[in-house]
Order: structure tokens, then sequence, then C-alpha cells
């Protein structure tokens, strides 16, 4: 299993990044943690001609909480999110997502961004950043946008993003009070992609009524999935168990998973009621500790 | 042909420069460049583990990053686990626990163990048991490994090395059935 | 005087030699084997799993700098070594020619001046391919409408073998006269062993010598030696295998495979050595898979619960060539093992083999021929009895055992069981689990609305293969060997014709010397794997490695006390037959005080013959063991079951094995660790599966399911101790015992489970979305 041959960058500044990518198009391949890229160079399903190596960046591992936002580089590890008490404290659904991503090792090494930009509907941080409602800092060469994280996916593997883009940041609101979230994933072992995952994040009022949700769904779909009609159900309900199972229901409504090793397409939606309910539970539980 | 690039690595204390092509793994360049075969290979898909080395004291996958990645880091080998000829106490342990059979993830397996006993010391079973999940043994079991962990954990902190209930039919089990 | 402790004899936890070298991580498997002048070979795959080969153009690959070679099938033809032999009777195509049989088919192999050059130059080789259609289903080979697999057989059909065993028609009067009857359709799924080091090799043709040395990754050196001098005409002690340290074999390193012929060719060719590593995928997806039997049990009994007979029909699933690892007169392995712990009347087993167009096969994962399937299907038959008459599983086992003083029994199917004491390491196991209390629980447990099940499982294994005259490997006779040396001062060398692929022979063997000798293990070496130097032997697998060299080394042992003792009677000047061997010394009857040591013995040997006694102090024994082992257990596993994802969980697993006599508990508990995380793998997510055009699924780990240290469950063990009889040291082998007796303890467990939702039977692998069924159909669901 020997990749195909590359011509390899290592870049010392975004900018330089930005310019390659311009230069090389389709051609370029942005090596981040390498952990799904280099086994597909691997098995040359892969074969950039050009790859360009952003580690080391330091503006692409920002982390931290200001201007009301928690500020991820994209190249913060999942390691990172996991290990950090900030996130532990405050962000319990990253903190949940982040312990549960592929193994230990390769948690060391993966990214947040190159997670996301990967865009495998069974990739961990799509449905927790569409619970988020997260935006990311997309730039290229002379320019700069904000994309909120709905218009990132079109479909497995592929993004709205350009060739000669490159996303320097993503960022959530930061945490206020009343807030909680979860994170709920079916594997059949460590180191599996999910059969089923649900993050939700939700936010309650101070009449316990609740003003905000966000609930995101991995591997049922074509990409990572919003499942909106579910948010409806929860929003300006109390939260009760019939909110939470309707909302559930809704959810497992919204996912159109495909039959695979991991069950069959009536268990992955049965799976995403039930683990939707589960994840709110857990985050009413947290929202109302945060409260 | 492809190119090559220079690469100057750190690895267990030792400075390396070689030129290597952008495509090969750095468990290549371990294996085939520095002669290191302590680090292993066991699949195509950074599963396995086999290939763990430590990358700046972070156990990650050698063979899921180029060589010319490593370029100015330190990296620790197995083949680096001694020090001062005294083995590590990990090591001590993984044989002492029975904690190996055919001996391909040890490697692996304890560096995993020592990364984890530098940020946890004191660490529970389960705490162990998800530190090594990206380590896969056919051999073990990996309740051996967990003792193993345990009981360097134990020695690191100065205490006894024994692992009640651990290897050695020790649940009263006959161990003199021969006789 | 010694003891056996401070001599690390027969049951001391004596720690690894081995180990020494693992954990500096200066262990020396194949791929580390680095030779002057080496050169890479990397091989071209098939695609398809059933298409016509059109043309094979080498061109673009010869053209990339640092490719050496493309070789094909047709290269192959000119030196008659396009088809290499099995061990079951069949052939196998080394590459390719006219068509591929199965996805992952060896077609060509690149060599090149490196790694990348041998890469890039497999995927620059272009091949034509017509598809062909495909057999993918088993139970459809036999239909007149099925493509037919093999053109190189004279027989044009894909049923290989029918194999029966047992008496068909009083079986049947017991199954027409039963007061109860059972039956159950159930699948020993396809599976692999995956050790974690793929298969690799190095060969290297010495033109000078006219000698050919190959490290190989081989359970079995010298069979492979001879295989090698049979397929490409070496002579045999041109060769030379040296199998060094293995990363794990469970029976996937038993056959030669296509990358090892395709190395020692282009050795010959190049005049350079040529090193082949195998990656995962092409492990995983032409390398020996296990399993694959489709079986219907049934058992009839009386309605008080007396097993009377057992009926077994078969369809096993060999893929595209018949390459079972197993001895030549039994196509079924030793499957009519299958009446397992029980007494009863009479049985009849059939099986009919099969080809499809998948990767060839089967071997033995971790066990001893098909005793797994054997195992599986027995102890879930049981259970369904129980259920089907409202017997407890315990009870029903119990009544149905061979007793003790049954020994040796004669099973109806032609066994001769050495010794036995089930019902012994039964109580244990539920001493051991609160099985009482559990039962308890688990009705509490149900009145609640929890699921948990209790599964038991009360297995006899079969191993150490086997008597010469009835067990062999392409007619090798199914001996083992020892050779031993003692020094002049007393130290011991000694070599086997056995393989460790981690096993700890190198240990244990060292142990059976040293109570045999009195030498200190310390002081003995032992050594394998290198054809040049060891003793023939039939290598490393179906847990025959203590059975048969470990007989063979105490036999060894004891020819050299034979010798030692005259030379004891002249060295303390007494007449021979004053000299006894006690307490690990030569002793002069009646006079305690006047003793020497095998130490002191082996310098006279050297030193101080006496008259007409060669020199030197060694022996060496190829042992032909009068009968095969029959270890046995009862594991009983205790799940919890998610009633919302249907995932189940081990609560507690508790595991009596009988080995006989233990050489190194340590080691012998280690092994049932490893046996039973195997087990669990197969019993809860492992499955080589393949999609309508013969594609595999997943042919890597991200399909294919080793669980890790989370999902493993924490074994208790215990042992009871019933030596064999036979055996010199009473020992049975153990190392596959946990994998052929556990599988049918998790299945019941969770059949158990579902039981009051009217389950009888889930095929392995249970993963979570069967589970999820049962619950949804039965309306329990969160």
């Amino acid at each position: 299993m020997i990749p195909a041959a590359f011509d390899y960058h290592h870049p010392s500044d975004i900018d330089e990044v930005l310019a390659l990518l311009d230069e090389h198009g389709w051609e370029a391949k942005i090596l981040a943690g390498g952990q799904s890229l280099i086994p597909a160079m691997r098995f040359r399903l892969a074969e950039p001609g050009t790859v360009v190596d952003v580690n080391g960046l330091a503006e692409l591992e920002r982390f931290e909480e200001s201007d009301g936002f928690l500020h991820i580089g994209p190249m913060v590890r999942h390691a990172t999110i996991a290990g950090s008490e900030l996130v532990r404290d405050r962000y319990p659904l990253l903190s949940d997502a982040a312990e549960v991503i592929a193994d230990p090792l390769v948690r060391n090494r993966g990214t947040v961004g190159g997670s996301l930009v990967h865009a495998d509907p069974a990739g961990d941080w799509g449905s927790v950043m569409l619970a988020y409602r997260a935006e990311l800092t997309v730039r290229r060469a002379g320019g700069e946008r904000t994309l909120p994280i709905d218009e990132l996916f079109l479909t497995t593997f592929v993004t709205s993003l350009e060739p000669n883009e490159l996303v320097t940041g993503i960022r959530i609101p930061a945490a206020s009070d009343g807030e909680g979230g979860a994170y709920e994933k079916l594997e059949r072992k460590v180191g599996d992609f999910a059969t089923v995952g649900v993050a939700t994040q939700i936010t309650l009022a101070d009449d316990g009524k609740v003003s905000a949700a966000g609930i995101g769904l991995t591997a049922v779909g074509a990409t990572s999935l919003r499942a909106a009609a579910a948010e409806g159900e929860l929003l300006g309900s109390g939260a009760e168990a019939a909110a939470i199972e309707a909302a559930a229901v809704k959810a497992a409504e919204a996912s159109s998973p495909t039959a695979d090793t991991r069950g069959s397409e009536e268990y992955k939606r049965d799976m995403v009621r039930v683990l939707t309910g589960r994840a709110l539970r857990r985050s009413v539980d947290r929202a109302r500790a945060a409260s | 042909m492809a190119t090559t690039m220079s690469v100057s690595v750190t690895v267990n204390g030792a400075e390396y420069t070689a030129d290597v092509e952008p495509r090969m793994l750095l468990v290549h360049f371990l294996r085939d460049e520095l002669g290191l075969t302590g680090t292993h290979i066991g699949c195509d898909t950074t599963h396995c583990g086999a290939c763990t080395i430590l990358l700046n004291g972070t156990p990650i996958k050698s063979c899921t990053m180029f060589a010319v990645q490593a370029d100015a880091q330190a990296l620790t080998t197995v083949e680096g686990l001694m020090s001062n000829g005294e083995l590590n106490p990990i090591q001590e342990a993984f044989k002492e626990e029975h904690g190996l059979q055919c001996g391909y993830c040890t490697p692996g397996m304890m560096l995993t163990g020592v990364a984890l006993l530098e940020s946890s010391p004191e660490p529970s079973e389960a705490e162990i048991r998800m530190a090594i999940s990206g380590n896969l043994c056919r051999c073990t079991g990996y309740q051996n490994i967990v003792h193993a962990i345990q009981s360097a954990a134990r020695a690191m902190a100065g205490n006894d090395t024994s692992v009640d209930g651990g290897a050695g039919g020790g649940n009263g089990a006959s161990e003199g059935g021969g006789e | 005087m010694s003891t056996s402790q401070e001599l690390g004899g027969l049951g001391c936890s004596v720690k690894r030699k081995e180990d020494a070298r693992f954990i500096r991580g200066q262990g020396r498997y194949v791929d580390d084997v680095k030779l002057p002048n080496m050169v890479y070979m990397e091989l071209v795959r098939s695609p398809f799993a059933h298409a016509r080969i059109g043309s094979i153009d080498n061109s673009g690959a010869l053209e990339i700098p640092g490719v050496l070679a493309v070789i094909t099938g047709e290269d192959l033809a000119e030196a008659n070594l396009s088809w290499m032999p099995t061990m079951s009777h069949d052939q196998q195509m080394v590459l390719a020619t006219g068509k591929v049989l199965f996805q992952g088919q060896e077609i060509a192999a690149v060599v090149g001046e490196t790694r990348f050059a041998a890469a890039d130059g497999a995927a620059a080789v272009r091949i034509d391919y017509e598809e062909l259609p495909v057999l993918v289903d088993p139970h459809k080979a036999l239909d007149a409408s099925a493509p037919i697999i093999r053109e190189d057989r004279e027989e044009k059909t894909n049923h290989i073998f029918h194999w029966e065993s047992g008496d068909r028609e009083s079986t049947d009067r017991i199954f027409e006269e039963a007061d109860v009857t059972i039956e159950q359709d159930m699948i020993c799924q396809r599976c692999h062993p995956a050790p974690i080091e793929c298969c690799a090799c190095v060969a290297d043709w010495d033109a000078t010598n006219e000698k050919m040395t190959i490290w190989m990754t081989s359970q079995a050196p010298h069979v492979h030696r001879t295989v090698f001098a049979l397929v490409a005409g070496l002579p045999e002690h041109k060769i030379r295998i040296i199998s060094p340290d293995v990363g794990g074999g469970f029976g996937n390193k038993v056959p030669v495979y296509p990358g090892y012929v395709c190395s020692a060719v282009a050795s010959l060719t190049l005049g350079r050595p040529v090193k082949w590593t195998e990656d995962r995928t092409g492990n995983l997806s032409s390398t020996g898979f296990a399993r694959d039997y489709h079986m219907r049990a049934e058992l009839a009994a009386t309605k008080e619960g007396k097993i009377r007979g057992l009926r077994v029909k078969t369809l096993a699933d060999h893929g595209a060539f018949n390459a079972a690892a197993q001895p030549s007169k039994f196509p079924a392995g030793l499957y009519n093992i299958c009446t397992g712990s029980y007494d009863l009347e009479n049985a009849f087993v059939e099986v009919d083999g099969v080809y499809t167009n998948k990767a060839p096969g089967g071997i033995a994962y971790r066990c001893s021929f098909r005793v797994t399937e054997a195992s599986y299907l027995i102890e879930r038959a049981v259970d369904l009895l129980a259920d089907e008459i409202g017997m407890d599983a315990v009870e029903l086992r119990r009544k149905n055992f061979i007793q003790p003083d049954q020994f040796p029994y004669e099973t109806s199917l032609g066994w001769s069981y050495d010794s036995g004491d089930y019902e012994a390491a039964l109580d244990k196991a539920l001493e051991m689990v609160g099985y009482d209390d559990l039962l308890r629980e688990q009705e509490e447990q149900r009145a609640r609305g929890e699921i948990m099940g209790i599964g038991i499982s009360s297995f006899t294994e079969i191993v150490g293969a086997g008597p010469g005259k009835t067990f062999d490997i392409l007619g090798l006779e199914m001996f083992d060997s020892c050779e031993v040396r003692i020094h002049p001062t007393g130290k011991v060398l000694a070599r086997i014709g056995v393989q460790t692929q981690g096993q700890g022979h190198e240990t244990t063997f060292a142990q059976i010397l040293a109570e045999e000798l009195g030498i200190p293990v310390d002081d003995i070496t032992v050594e394998h794997g290198d054809t040049d130097t060891a003793p023939y032997g039939l290598g490393t697998y179906a847990s025959r490695s203590t059975p048969v060299a470990g007989a063979a080394t105490a036999i060894a042992a004891r020819k050299i006390r034979e010798k030692a003792r005259k030379i004891a009677a002249h060295v303390m000047e007494v007449a021979e037959e004053d000299v006894e061997w006690k307490e690990y010394e030569f002793r002069v009857k009646g006079a305690p005080d006047r003793s020497i040591s095998m130490g002191d013995i082996a310098f006279a040997a050297y030193t101080n013959t006496p008259e007409g006694v060669e020199a030197g102090l060694e022996a060496v024994n190829y042992y032909d063991p009068p009968n095969l082992t029959f270890p046995f257990g009862t594991y009983i596993c205790v799940v919890d079951i998610d009633r919302g994802t249907g995932e189940w969980k081990v609560r507690r697993f508790v595991a009596v094995d009988d080995c006989g006599t233990v050489i190194n508990p340590m080691i012998v508990e280690g092994q049932i660790h490893g046996g039973l995380t195997e087990g669990f793998a197969i019993s809860a997510m492992q499955l080589i599966d393949f999609d309508e055009n013969g594609s595999m699924i997943g042919s890597n780990f991200m399909e294919y399911l080793i669980p890790t240290a989370v999902e493993t469950p924490t074994w208790e063990t215990d042992r009871t101790v019933t030596p064999s009889p036979h055996h010199p040291i009473g020992a049975k082998g153990v190392g596959e015992s946990a994998c052929v007796g556990s599988p049918a303890a998790f299945v019941n467990a969770v059949v158990d489970a579902l039981s009051p939702y009217g389950v009888r039977h889930i095929d392995m692998p249970i993963t979570s979305d069967k589970v999820w069924k049962v619950l949804r159909d039965a309306g329990v669901t969160e």
C-alpha cells in the first residue's frame, strides 16, 4: 500500500498555502491530520499531484473563547478538544464527540477542520457543528468569506469550498447559561465510524422553555443532516418527555439512511429516534445544571 | 521518478538526516532507512496501531504520517524505551504480567502505555482500556496488557509491581498440575 | 536436591524467555529481514470475482524506472509452476491463467528496486477482463444454472466432496422413534484469523551454492520446504525455510500462498533477494479464510431429556480452490467430534463441499480442523433441546455427560476420548459464576423489563493430530520431534519440529526439559523454525505442539536419561541397576546421600565415558501419538442487552478449562484469554461477506472488525486437571480450547436473554441490529 508520487509543500504561512492552492487547483490536496487522506492515498483512491501540508501553522491552531465565540482552528486535534477542561465544562457536546471519534491515537493526529471538509457523512464533527450552528472562515488568495455550516456539505465527500479555498477558522457561539448539549454515537467498536450519531444542543430560557435547539445527524444521509423539524418540535416546549419523544420521531423522519454492514435502513432510522431521545435527555439535564 | 527531500529527525535522542521521497511513510522510514524494525505494520487503514510511536511525546500511528512531516520533530520508538541500559518499567511489566505473546503489537502497546502513564500516573482500568483501544492485539485478550500497565504505574510510583489476580493463574487455579 | 519450582519445571509460571527480545523491539519478523541487494515484489490482484483474462499488458509497468520484472501466470506455466498443490487434494493457481476465480486473486507479480517501483509497476499493469457470471451463494453451487468455476477439473461440477460419518440408518431410526426432536439451521460464518502481522517472505537464491533460503511467515516450515521441493523441483537439501518470529498465526500461516512461490521464482530469475510483504487487503481477501459451514443440526431425545441421536447435514463453502489446511484423509476435518461431551446412542454427520467465486480455504481459525463448527453446533443444539422440553440447560447437560468411569469412551462417530470429567468443570464454573443467584436475578430483572441472559457451553475439544497412520499432511505423517543436546558443562540446546507464533515454546519446552532432566530452565535454550537445524516436524496449529512435540521432548529427555544412567553408574562406581532417577538426580538406591546431577553426568559424558558408551549426551525423538487428546471445559457467559440499541454486553464470563497437566499456568491462562477474545470476536462482529458480484465487503480492518480493549470482556478463568493417560507428561494442549468452546456460550447467552420473545436461534455474528429486530418485533424496544 504505497501512495502514488506527489510533490510536497510545507508552507510557513497561510498566504503561501493559498498561493499554492491557486496554482495547483484540483491537483492540490491539503494535508491536515492525514488520518483519512493518507489511507486514501495508500489505496490510491486519492492521487493528488501536490500535497500542501498545513501542520504547524499557528493561526490554524487557534483554540480560545473570545468575542462571544469559541474559536476552533481547523488544525485543532480531536484529542485537544477531548482533553480540554474548558470544553468539558462549557461545551459538553464537543467533549462527548471528541471522545468517541476513531480511536485515541487517531484523535492525537486528526483535526476538526480536516474531518469537516472531508465531508464524510459518517464523520462526527459535521452533525456536531450543525447542532451548534457553527460558522467557518474561508480564505482564498485575496479574499475571505464566512460560510454557515449549513452551506458546507453538498454531498458525500463534496463541499461547497472552491479548490483554491482554505478553511482558516471555525467558530461556535460561546456557551451561555441554560445551554446543554450531548452526542450519542452508536458504533460497533472503538475505531469504527458511527452506525448512527446524533448531536443535540439546546438552550433553556429562564422560564424553562426551549429557546434554541440544534440537532445534527451522523451517518444517515449523503451528508451530515440537520433535523430541522425535530428542532421545531422542541422550540417553545418545556423539554418534557412528550416533546423529546416527538422530536426524536421527527429526527428519525429526517434521516435517510442506507443499509450496510452496520444495519438495515429501518434499524438506523430507529436508532436516530432512540439516540435523539437519549441525547436530548442528557442535553436537558446539562442545560438545567447550567441554568 | 519523484524527487527526494531531505528530512532531519531526532529519533530516540539521536539525529538522523536522509533524503526520501515525500510519499515515504514514516513507518517505512524508521524501518527501512533507519533500521529501527521494532515499529511494525499491520494494516493499511490506520486501525491496528502496530506502528505506534511517540511524536514529541504523543502516541501516533506512524503509517499515517509521511516521513517528511517528521522533519525537525522528536520521535521515540520502542528502541528508545531503555535508558542507561535499564529497561523502562513498562517493559519489565509487560514481561512480568505476560502482557505479550507474539510480540508484534507489543512495541506500540508499550509506547501508548508510556504516554498514558506520563499524563495519567494512576489510571483506572477503564482509562487504560480506552487508552490502548487504538492498538489491536489478537493474542492476549488485553487483560494482561491492562495488568502490565497497572503494574508499571505502581513501579513508576515506587510501589510494589505485583498485580493481584494477574498473570500466573492467581485466582486459585491449580499451579502444580504437573505433579 | 532441586525442586520443580527451583528448576522452573512443570507447573511453574516461568516468565517467558522470548520476551527479552520482544520488549526491546528486537523480535525479528520476516519483514525485518533486509539483505544486501534486496528488491521488492508486489502482486497484481483481480478486481473481479469471475472473469476471463484477455490480455495482460506489462509494457507500462516495465517502463517505470526501477521495475525489474513482471511475472505472469504464462511465465510460470513455462516452468510448470502456474499451479501448486493445496493440502486438500486440490490444486490452486499461483498466478491466474485463463480466468480469475475470486476477487483479490493473484494475477501478476511485479519486482522493483524499491517498494515504490514495485507498487507503481503493479498499478501500471493493464489487464483486459471479460466478466463471467458469478457464484456467490453456496446453496446455488449445484444448481444446473450455476457457472462451473473450475474448468481445470475433469468433473464439470462445483461439487468438491461428500463426506459422512456414522450410521445413517440407525440414526434415522432413533429420530423416527424419538419422543422429542429439534432441528435448527445455523451458520458458522466465513471469517478470517487476521493475525496482526500479515504474510511475508524474503526469498534468496544463492546461485553459487544453488541454495534457496526463504524467510517466511510459516506455521509449518518443514512442510513448506517439502512443498517447495515438490512444486519447484529444487532438491530439498538445497532449500532452507526460516520462520523467524511470527506475529500471530491462528491458522492463517499454515498454507503455502502464491506470494511465497512468486518471490522464490523472482529470486531465481533475478539472482537477487526478493521481499514480498502482504498488505492487509491482500491478507483478508486472498489468504485462508475459516469456517463457512452451513449446518443443519437435529437432536433426538426422550421427553425426560436423555439425548439419543444427533443428525447433521452441512454445506461447506470452500471458495475457488479447496485449500483447507487439514489432514489428508479428513475433508471435513475433525467435524465428527460434534457429539461433544455427551453420551448418545448414535449419530450421523454428512458434509458436502462446494466451490464458489470466493477466496480459497478454509483453514482452522484457532481451531483444530472444524472443531469450532462442531462444538458450536452441539452446544447450541443442546440449548435448543433444553428450550424445547423446558429443562434447565445445566440439568440437561448434566444428564447427558459422558461419566468419568466411561473413559476411555468410544463415540458413535469413532473417536476414543482419552479422559474427562465434565461435571467437575461444570460445577466449578457454576460455583464461580454463582449460577443459582444469577437465575434468581434474571427472574427479577425480567419482571422489571430488563433483558439479561446466561449462556453455557460444556465443550469437548480434539487436538494433537495425530497418529501418523491416520493423520497426514500431503502424505507426511503427523508426528513431531525434538532433538536435545547437553553440552559438557550441563547446558542444553534443544530444537523442536514445531514453530511458535506467540505460544511461548522457547519457555514451555524448556520447562518440560527442566522437569525431565533436572537442569534449570535458564540453562536450556530451545530453538525452532529453521529447517536447516530443527528436526523435521509438521508445525504448530491444531493445538498440536504440546500434545505431539511436547511428548517428543519428554521422550527425548528420557532417552538421554537412559544413557545418563549408565554414565552415572560408571562415575559413582555402582551397578546400573542400583541407580535410580529420583528428585531430579541419579541416586544410589538405599544410599540417599550418594547422587549425581545431570550436569555432572554431562561433563562425564565428554570426559569420562564408560567403556562401550559413545561420548556425548544427546537424543532425538520423533513422536507418533497413540491417540489425540481431548481437552474440555465449561464456559458461562452473562450478557445484558440494551433494549434501545440492541447492543449486548458481556457482564461476566467464567471459563473453567481442563487441558490436563499444566506446564506453565501463566502461559495457559494467556492462551485462554486470547482464545476467548477471538471467540468473542467471531460471535459478536466478524464476518467476511460478499455482495452479489462476489466483491468482498470491506477487505480491511474498517469492515473486518477486531475487538479492542474496550469491547473485550474481562475473563475469569480457572481449571480442573485431568491428565491425558497416554501423553508422557499428561498434557493435552490448550491454545484453541477457548476459541472453540466460547462462541456457543456467547450465542446461548444472547438467545437466552431473548428467549421470552420467542427467539430460538440467532446466527453469528450477533450484531446489534439483529437483536434490535427481535425487540422491535416483540414491541419492547425503548
